[in-house]
């Protein structure tokens, strides 16, 4: 599938803020001068609709994007949106509170960190839908967008937070959201077209006939969509990205994270382990569409 | 709204005969011709005078080479265009309800104003049968030319699919799969129609008629005898000679 930027920006970013949103509403521990409250709560706004703003980029007609709002009943998508706007609403109500007052609603805070889960988990359910596309078509999809969030969240938190920072935690939630998705890797290693029995034979149904191979192509040129979903570059350096991804998303932030428990540094250094997760998620998340096989590609000569 | 309808009155869809397509492609060039002029925005080209010419087509033919286990290979035209769904994932997924299914034919269509541009629907779809307009950037899908089909200003023989009429050898019917006494499904059972990968569980309504099994007159013509030894006369006779002595 074709790596779109827009989109691997907005799926990482906008994961992030969610997950701020996320662990924010659910207590982490903030002393909370109102100077702090508005950074965090900006930070969490901001990743999310830089993330959303990003994501509207690669429509044909951005300009239309609030339509997009009214089909909650059948698509993900549109779920997505809804949940992502009542999110940010939600939340933008308990940090008002939280900074005019002084006091955090528990359960404004609970409610905004169950949108924000399920914003996130809408997200994922747009790709992990699609039968089309057997290697994200499984429940392990939305447990690495939802591992990632949590653990990408937690560390801009911690680090624009001004309280000591549960270290131990964050490491858990790093290491979690890796475990889950070396178990997507795995699993997409046996969900390739081939591996589920899917092949210009059965593309075709004319498996029982004979051995199918493309001949000819409907154009000498490419289309919409052979550039869309049959793309295959970068799957020659697929290996390479997967350890920088694994080097940048989990054993430097990982490292990073060890040293400040060790020199008691102050939590603003956790900035450090987000901005390198982020970086390494940009990695996986593109190989997550670059590494994908559609099964349109079957008619285009993939075998 | 995107929503499926839970049944359609009518099954409207196509039986492509591989037994007789010979790949010409006038299906595809007269379904690109009508759609450029039909009701929707045209269906546009970028750069088609250009070195790397693209564009949104709505069918497209594709050639495969089928080798059996024993005997020659075989070649099958195979044109693909929107199958028309049942059960169509390109609906559901549409978040603005722009894709939707008639629920009086079964047909599957984009209402263009609606659309973002999301491409959602063309990832949904296992066939390919999506396209996005390169100019007008709303996606483009066969209509199974609602636009010709129920037309009374047009002669009746012209109203069914510019793909069906443009066939130069028939090998495309156009009819309702919900009636069983229509002639496609009648052709169709006959010709034991195939659905293409109906396990993922679209229902497609379109069928695609295998080729026929001709392996065995095939196989009689594959090494014919060799021709037998004829000597050439008159002027072939000469100029055989001639270069015959000539070394």
């Amino acid at each position: 599938m074709h790596p779109a930027i827009s989109v691997i920006f907005f799926t990482v970013t906008s994961g992030a803020g969610f997950g701020a949103m996320t662990v924010i509403g659910l207590g982490f521990p903030l002393d909370g001068s109102r100077l702090r409250i508005l950074i965090l709560c900006l930070a969490a706004c901001g990743l999310a609709v830089a993330g959303l703003i990003a994501s509207t980029f690669h429509l044909g007609h951005p300009e239309r994007a609030w339509r997009a709002l009214s089909q909650w009943r059948s698509s993900w998508l549109s779920r997505e949106g809804v949940a992502a706007i009542a999110t940010l609403v939600l939340f933008f109500a308990y940090g008002l509170i939280w900074m005019t007052t002084g006091t955090r609603l528990a359960w404004l805070g609970a409610l905004s960190a169950t949108g924000a889960v399920f914003t996130v988990f809408a997200t994922s359910m747009i790709y992990a839908q699609l039968k089309t596309v057997p290697q994200w078509n499984t429940g392990l999809t939305p447990a690495i967008y939802l591992g990632f969030s949590a653990a990408t969240g937690w560390l801009v938190v911690a680090g624009l937070g001004d309280a000591e920072a549960p270290a131990p935690a964050g490491l858990a939630l790093v290491v979690f959201a890796w475990v889950l998705k070396l178990a997507w890797w795995r699993q997409s290693a046996r969900a390739r077209l081939s591996d589920i029995g899917a092949s210009p034979e059965t593309a075709t149904g004319l498996g029982f006939r004979g051995r199918v191979r493309l001949l000819e192509s409907p154009h000498t040129g490419d289309n919409y969509l052979t550039r869309e979903m049959v793309h295959r570059i970068g799957r020659k350096h697929a290996g390479t990205l997967r350890r920088l991804a694994l080097l940048l998303g989990c054993v430097l932030p990982l490292g990073l994270l060890a040293a400040i428990v060790v020199l008691d540094a102050p939590s603003a250094f956790m900035l450090g382990p987000a901005g390198v997760m982020m970086a390494g998620l940009f990695l996986e998340r593109w190989l997550f569409f670059a590494e994908a096989e559609h099964t349109v590609s079957l008619y285009y000569g993939h075998r | 709204m995107t929503s499926l309808p839970l049944s359609t009155d009518k099954r409207l869809g196509l039986a492509i005969d591989l037994d007789t397509c010979v790949g010409c492609h006038a299906c595809a060039v007269s379904c690109k011709e009508w759609n450029s002029g039909g009701s929707g925005t045209p269906l546009a080209d970028v750069g088609a005078y250009g070195a790397a010419p693209s564009g949104a087509w709505l069918n497209r033919v594709h050639t495969f080479e089928i080798t059996p286990p024993v005997g020659a290979a075989e070649i099958v035209h195979f044109p693909k265009s929107c199958l028309h769904c049942d059960d169509a994932p390109c609906v559901t997924v549409c978040p603005t309800g722009a894709s939707y299914k008639r629920g009086e034919d079964g047909i599957v269509l984009v209402d263009e104003a609606l659309c973002i541009g999301c491409g959602l629907c063309a990832w949904a779809c296992p066939y390919g049968a999506r396209e996005m307009d390169p100019v007008e950037k709303v996606m483009k899908k066969c209509t199974l030319c609602v636009d010709r089909i129920y037309n009374q200003t047009i002669p009746e023989i012209d109203r069914v699919p510019a793909c069906v009429r443009a066939c130069p050898t028939g090998a495309r019917h156009f009819g309702d799969f919900a009636d069983p006494d229509s002639s496609v499904s009648k052709l169709s059972a006959a010709r034991g129609g195939l659905a293409l990968m109906p396990d993922l569980g679209t229902g497609p309504v379109n069928r695609y008629l295998p080729p026929r099994d001709t392996r065995r007159t095939q196989t009689a013509t594959v090494d014919p005898p060799p021709p037998a030894e004829t000597s050439a006369t008159g002027f072939l006779g000469w100029l055989d000679a001639a270069l015959e002595r000539l070394g």
